[in-house]
């Protein structure tokens, strides 16, 4: 079958009578049109770029001075510059000031550890955890399951308060480990449903045979089924890495200067004595943008495979 | 030695007792064939035996020793699925070497033994595909690979042929069949399907509500079955089954009135000792033999339906007082729908069950 993927002649006509889930993984044959048609093809594109529009126009004006990214109307043709990038890194806070270190490689370096880790130690928590619920319940497994899920249910405002003092008393406010743990508790309830519902779909006698062909419950666990569910951690860990990436509000409080993420330094850049500089804040957007497009992109084969899971009977 | 052995094994699930008191001993080299209709407990029998499920009651002897409470991994046995359970992020070639680590032998070894299983069993295009992309056919000659490729102390398969067509299903009924009688281990076969038990098996039991209702050859739960429900599950065309009051024995001969009709048919000498009373006469649909109309010790009936099966023609026929008959005669034997028939029987193949259902017999 993958033969005849990579054979099919480009824009090839959809075959009617090819079963609906052959159509969808023709769907993403290498030519890309393939079974859709052009009509549908360029239809997606349109909407594709409306969505896509926001992103352009953020890149577009990372690479303007001061004075285009402000101008009226919009250009859209104008000399690039780099300078906003290189601003991000080090510049002057005042006019004619001395050039200093903005600390940004520091945040951008908290970033990614912060939501690596967290998104990494949810993952395996929640995994296991997922694994333990599916195929070993216990009494009252869906109770738990929903007490999980609700620490979910109410919005990040309203436990804001309480989670701020703990973190006082516990010390833990300002260090990588209170905003790593926060993080990762924040992803496990996701973490786990998403897994639960790869592991509940699995075959059970799958994993019978392979203890009977002798092998130890955990041999099972890493050789039989972890293989089965890569779709589902890939889609968990992009979803779980783009909440924790982009949240705000509790690094904004929980976080100290030395463990500060790029949206609250972000934040911190707006204003200044000659107004919001737009094309430097759009430089760093741009170049926050690029570990999740990487991430994305490195997991989308999987990824597909698990967002729609479940949506579509096999 | 390779033996399974179980002693009075009981399986309760909540208030359902899906498995009662099952006593069976699987020699080495020898094919037992677990047979009955769906929810017989014929698969929780094996599950039982896999250590998949654990007995409420009795033991369970692999090897002569006791298993109860050894885990599947622990048991040295091997397995084949129903629907294959075949490891789906592994290759073909994979699969078939996953059983062997238990064994710990060196990379070499192990591809010379997945090599030689492939051979036999004629997987070598197919070796490093994922199973997702091989047929039906050769999904199952891997799920067989995969468990005659160790040599663990005994065989177990669920329903193995039950999802192939009917061709395939006949080829690899002989294959499995040949291979397992190469190995010379224990085998449990479970099957809904007669025919794969009669063809396959050395010996079947056929089980029905938990209970095993008889363990005999092939030939004689055919010819000789011991319950009602044994003579009713085996054979096709199904045994004839009529309800009859018996009134002696006359010789060789006991009367009967079915229908309201008298009527004297050969029967076991054993029929003697049972006293008068409601029964059921067993005769098997090729039993009968069609003699001339109002022949003595006949059963009349007419034909309503013919169906020619080839070599043979099965007739449906009706008696007097409404009850169906199925007739399987030669096809040389010319029979229309609407004839009158008069049908003899022979001792051997007549078979009475007394009130409770057991079969009256030396």
């Amino acid at each position: 079958m993958t033969d005849m993927t990579v054979n099919a002649p480009a824009g090839s006509a959809p075959s009617a009578r090819m079963p609906l889930t052959r159509r969808l993984r023709f769907g993403r044959s290498a030519s890309g049109v393939g079974d859709a048609g052009w009509g549908r093809t360029i239809g997606a594109t349109i909407v594709s770029l409306i969505y896509f529009f926001p992103v352009f126009w953020i890149i577009l004006t990372a690479f303007k001075t001061y004075e285009d990214a402000l101008a009226v109307p919009a250009k859209f043709f104008f000399t690039p510059t780099l300078e906003n990038f290189a601003q991000v890194f080090s510049r002057a806070y005042s006019a004619g000031g001395p050039v200093q270190n903005t600390g940004f490689a520091l945040y951008f370096f908290n970033s990614l550890f912060i939501s690596g880790v967290s998104v990494l130690l949810a993952l395996a928590i929640g995994t296991l955890a997922a694994f333990g619920f599916s195929r070993y319940p216990l009494k009252g497994n869906d109770t738990y399951l929903f007490m999980i899920l609700t620490t979910r249910m109410l919005p990040a405002i309203v436990v804001i308060i309480p989670i701020f003092i703990m973190f006082r008393v516990t010390g833990l406010a300002g260090t990588y480990l209170g905003i790593i743990a926060l993080y990762t508790v924040f992803n496990l309830p996701f973490a786990i449903w998403m897994m639960k519902s790869f592991f509940d779909e699995l075959s059970p006698d799958v994993e019978d045979a392979a203890r009977i062909d002798g092998s130890s419950d955990v041999r099972v666990f890493f050789k039989i089924c972890l293989p089965q569910v890569l779709a589902g951690l890939a889609a968990t860990a992009v979803f779980g890495l783009i909440l924790t990436w982009n949240e705000f509000l509790f690094a904004l409080l929980l976080s100290g200067v030395e463990t500060r993420t790029v949206p609250v330094a972000m934040s911190q850049t707006i204003g200044g004595d000659i107004g919001v500089r737009w094309g430097l804040l759009a430089a760093i957007e741009t170049l926050f943008l690029i570990p999740v497009i990487v991430v994305t992109f490195a997991l989308q084969s999987q990824l597909l495979r698990g967002v729609t899971f479940g949506t579509i009977k096999r | 030695m390779s033996t399974i052995e179980l002693r009075g094994v009981t399986k309760h699930f909540g208030g359902f007792t899906a498995v009662k008191n099952v006593n069976l001993a699987v020699s080495a080299g020898e094919v037992v064939c677990l047979l009955g209709p769906s929810g017989c407990g014929k698969t929780t029998t094996l599950r039982i035996i896999a250590g998949l499920e654990r007995a409420s009651a009795g033991d369970v002897v692999i090897a002569g020793k006791r298993m109860n409470d050894l885990r599947p991994d622990q048991r040295d046995i091997a397995m084949v699925f129903q629907f294959y359970a075949l490891y789906p992020a592994l290759t073909v070639r994979d699969n078939i070497m996953f059983p062997l680590h238990v064994e710990g032998l060196d990379a070499q070894t192990n591809a010379e033994r997945v090599a030689r299983v492939a051979r036999m069993l004629q997987l070598e295009p197919v070796l490093d595909r994922l199973p997702n992309h091989i047929s039906e056919g050769e999904k199952q000659r891997v799920a067989v690979a995969r468990a005659v490729v160790r040599d663990p102390n005994c065989f177990l398969f669920d329903e193995p042929l039950s999802r192939l067509d009917v061709e395939l299903r006949q080829t690899m009924r002989g294959q499995i069949k040949s291979v397992l009688t190469g190995l010379s281990k224990a085998t449990v076969i479970v099957t809904h399907d007669q025919l794969e038990a009669l063809t396959m098996a050395d010996r079947i039991a056929i089980m029905r509500d938990g209970v095993i209702e008889q363990i005999a050859s092939p030939h004689e739960v055919f010819a000789r079955p011991t319950t009602l429900f044994v003579a009713s599950f085996i054979g096709t065309p199904q045994m004839n089954l009529l309800t009859a009051q018996f009134d002696g024995v006359e010789g060789t001969h006991g009367r009967f009135t079915v229908d309201g009709q008298p009527i004297r048919l050969a029967v076991d000498p054993a029929v003697k000792r049972l006293a008068k009373g409601q029964v059921t006469i067993g005769i098997r649909p090729r039993a009968f033999i069609p003699e001339g109309a109002g022949s003595a010790d006949t059963i009349a009936g007419r034909a309503e339906l013919i169906e020619p099966m080839g070599a043979e023609t099965l007739i449906h026929a009706r008696t007097p007082l409404g009850s169906d008959l199925r007739v399987v005669v030669p096809r040389e034997i010319k029979v229309k729908s609407g004839d009158a028939l008069s049908l003899r029987t022979d001792a051997r193949e007549t078979h009475v069950f007394d009130g409770s259902g057991k079969a009256v017999r030396t």
